[in-house]
Parts: C-alpha cells; sequence; structure tokens
C-alpha cells in the first residue's frame, strides 16, 4: 500500500476505535500487558457511553490498582485495604440517585477485604463490585492470595501451592451469589478481543442494575499478572487459558 | 480481496511493547518495532499495513489505550 493510500484511510471520519474521552493523560503505572488497563478502559467506555461522568463514585481499593483514581476521569474516595465496599455503601447511601462501584483484586476483597464484601453482598447495597481475580498479590511482589490455585507457584510457596498446608484456592464469587444481597454474579475476562467485548456488555449492564435497586452487581475479571506469575504477557494469557478457567469457569454464575 | 481496509495509529511514546495487539492481529499487521521509544520500550507499529481490515481486535485489546483504528470501505 502507497502512502498515499494510508492517508486516505487515517481520516476523522474512518476512525472506529480510540481512547475513551474519560481516560486522563495520566500514563499507566501498571507493567505492560497488565490487565487492571484493560478494564479501567472498559469501565471509563462504559461511564462515558451511560453518560453518567458527573453521577458515578469510584473506590479504589489497596492493591496495584490503588491509583485507579489517577486515571478515570470522575469522582473517587480510597479506601483502606479490603473496605472498599464499606465506603461504598455509605457513598451511596448518602447519595442514592449516584452510580457508586468498587474497583478490587483478589488479595484486597477476597483475603484482608472477605468480610467487608460478604457484608456488603448480603445487606444487598446498590453497588458495582468489579473484582480483578489475578490469583495473586501483584502490589507487594507476587505472594500468594486466597485464590491461587493449587500448585502455582508464588514468592510465599516457592514449592506451588500445597492445600495441606495453604488450604485451597476459594471461590469468592460463588460464595457470594449465594447471597440473597446480590442480584448479578458473573465471571469474565479481558484477553482477547471478544472476551474484552463481553466484559465491557456485564460491566454496563451491572451499572445500569445500579438504577433498579435489585442489590450488588458483581463483575469478576479473570486476568493476568505477568510480573508476579514471572512470565510474558502473552504468555500469561496462555497459563490464564490453560489453568485458570478450569477453577474459575467464566459466565453468568446469577443474573434475576 | 477485503470489503475494508484498514490502519492503526499507535501512540508510540506511550506503547509498552506488551505485545498482546501483535497476537490479536488476525492478518498479523503489527510487530513490535527493533526501534525503542523514550522509555525503551519496543513500540508496536504497522509492519504489513496493506493486510489491516480495521477490525480493531488490537485496539480492545491494549491495556495502555494507544491505538486508533480507522477502517474504510473499499470501492
Ligand atoms: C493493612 C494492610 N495490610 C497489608 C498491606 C500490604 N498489601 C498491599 S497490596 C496487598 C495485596 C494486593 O493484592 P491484590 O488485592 O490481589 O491486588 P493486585 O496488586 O494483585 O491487583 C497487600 C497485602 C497493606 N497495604 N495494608
Ligand atoms: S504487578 Fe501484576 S497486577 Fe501489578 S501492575 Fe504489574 S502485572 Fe499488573
Ligand atoms: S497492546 Fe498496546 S501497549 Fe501493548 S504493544 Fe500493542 S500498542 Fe503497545
Ligand atoms: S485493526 Fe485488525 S487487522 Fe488492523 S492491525 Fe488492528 S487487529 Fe490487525
Ligand atoms: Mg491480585
Amino acid at each position: 500500500m502507497s502512502r498515499m493510500e494510508l492517508t486516505d484511510i487515517i481520516k476523522e471520519e474512518n476512525l472506529v476505535l480510540k481512547k475513551s474521552a474519560l481516560l486522563t493523560d495520566n500514563v499507566m503505572h501498571y507493567c505492560p500487558g497488565c490487565t487492571h488497563g484493560v478494564v479501567h478502559k472498559l469501565i471509563a467506555e462504559v461511564i462515558e457511553e451511560l453518560g453518567i461522568q458527573e453521577q458515578t463514585i469510584g473506590i479504589s481499593p489497596v492493591g496495584c490498582s490503588v491509583f485507579a483514581y489517577n486515571y478515570i476521569d470522575i469522582d473517587w474516595a480510597e479506601a483502606a485495604h479490603g473496605r472498599a465496599p464499606a465506603l461504598a455503601t455509605a457513598i451511596r447511601r448518602l447519595h442514592p440517585e449516584k452510580y457508586v462501584f468498587t474497583y478490587q483484586g483478589d488479595g484486597d476483597l477476597a483475603s484482608i477485604g472477605c468480610a467487608e464484601i460478604m457484608h456488603a453482598c448480603n445487606r444487598g447495597e446498590n453497588i458495582v463490585v468489579i473484582f480483578i481475580n489475578n490469583a495473586i498479590y501483584g502490589m507487594t511482589g507476587g505472594q500468594m492470595a486466597p485464590t491461587t490455585l493449587l500448585g502455582q507457584v508464588t514468592a510465599t510457596t516457592p514449592y506451588g501451592r500445597d492445600a495441606k498446608l495453604n488450604g485451597f484456592p476459594m471461590k469468592i464469587t460463588e460464595l457470594l451469589a449465594q447471597l440473597d444481597g446480590t442480584c448479578y454474579v458473573t465471571r469474565q475476562t479481558a484477553d482477547t478481543p471478544a472476551a474484552v467485548r463481553k466484559t465491557k456488555n456485564a460491566i454496563k449492564k451491572a451499572f445500569q442494575n445500579t438504577r433498579l435497586d435489585k442489590g450488588v452487581s458483581f463483575v469478576e475479571v479473570v486476568g493476568t499478572c505477568n510480573s508476579g506469575w514471572k512470565m510474558t504477557p502473552v504468555d500469561a494469557n496462555k497459563w490464564m487459558h490453560e489453568h485458570m478457567f478450569e477453577k474459575y469457569p467464566l459466565g453468568d454464575i446469577k443474573d434475576i | 480481496m477485503a470489503k475494508f481496509r484498514g490502519a492503526i495509529v499507535v501512540d508510540t511514546e506511550h506503547c509498552k511493547g506488551c505485545s498482546l495487539c501483535v497476537v490479536a492481529c488476525p492478518t498479523h499487521v503489527i510487530e513490535l518495532n527493533p526501534d525503542v521509544n523514550g522509555k525503551g520500550y519496543h513500540y508496536a507499529y504497522m509492519k504489513n499495513p496493506e493486510a489491516c481490515i480495521g477490525c480493531a481486535s488490537c485496539g480492545l485489546v491494549c491495556p495502555d489505550s494507544v491505538i486508533s483504528v480507522y477502517k474504510k470501505a473499499v470501492e
């Protein structure tokens, strides 16, 4: 193709995909290929498409995504480790007209914040929870999380997770689906274009549910932490396919 | 012949060279440049621009939203 033809294509009227206007100019601090970046983008696109930028309040966690507030141009609060659901509860109860969501890693949500998320889900708070399950504590250098797979090598399970010593991988999402306060519980991923589209639809549905006052909408995204897993981003996606989905099957778990 | 021709524009200074777009592209348009950007990352570029169909797969999977995709119907 000649230069001339390229300039024919690269014109405003032919634009089909660009960075969401809700993503700030700050360069994300995430490692190359990190799933957090993909999910941030999807949240920004959903909020932009629903036109709720001024009505949305996010709660960022402790974990690699602690700085989520630097990247999506909405209102944010930052919670202590695992306490995002409590903060979201307070904010949504004080501002029932707002769209309130937490963004939490698996260490934040399933480990130190296990009680918080259980009770927020049991109370049926009208919030959205975006749960990034990368089967590890990414931020602190790759220690075992409750979600770490059996046999998976981490900094604190150097010989692989052993059920006798470390317990079993926790399917927290299935547990939360048992609670009457959750209305929509789904598990998605974000590696392929098709998966990215599906996850975006799930996030959109979760935000729309907020208006129906049916309780917690919970979107798990199974993702990679290529740094913690000590793999390239491409190999991490392969490893996720080969190992994660057997324990964490994709799809809707509850939708009422 | 493809009904659509496409092209991508990469914000090369903000690309982190993760290669996720490279493997997502169904027509093998993208490769990482042997050259590096200011951060030292080998950035994505259109090695085979004539093969691009504007499907946007690369942009969908890019964690850093640095790919813009253009698509034009072939007359
Ligand atoms: C009260 C408290 N305990 C422990 C820590 C250390 N710490 C920071 S992040 C983190 C876990 C992060 O893992 P996860 O939530 O899975 O997030 P990721 O980085 O993997 O996205 C821990 C244990 C802390 N910051 N505060
Ligand atoms: S350590 Fe893992 S979770 Fe954290 S930014 Fe890097 S790849 Fe992402
Ligand atoms: S997916 Fe994005 S950041 Fe990664 S190499 Fe491609 S353009 Fe660069
Ligand atoms: S738009 Fe589609 S065909 Fe073009 S470079 Fe991206 S993935 Fe490849
Ligand atoms: Mg984690």
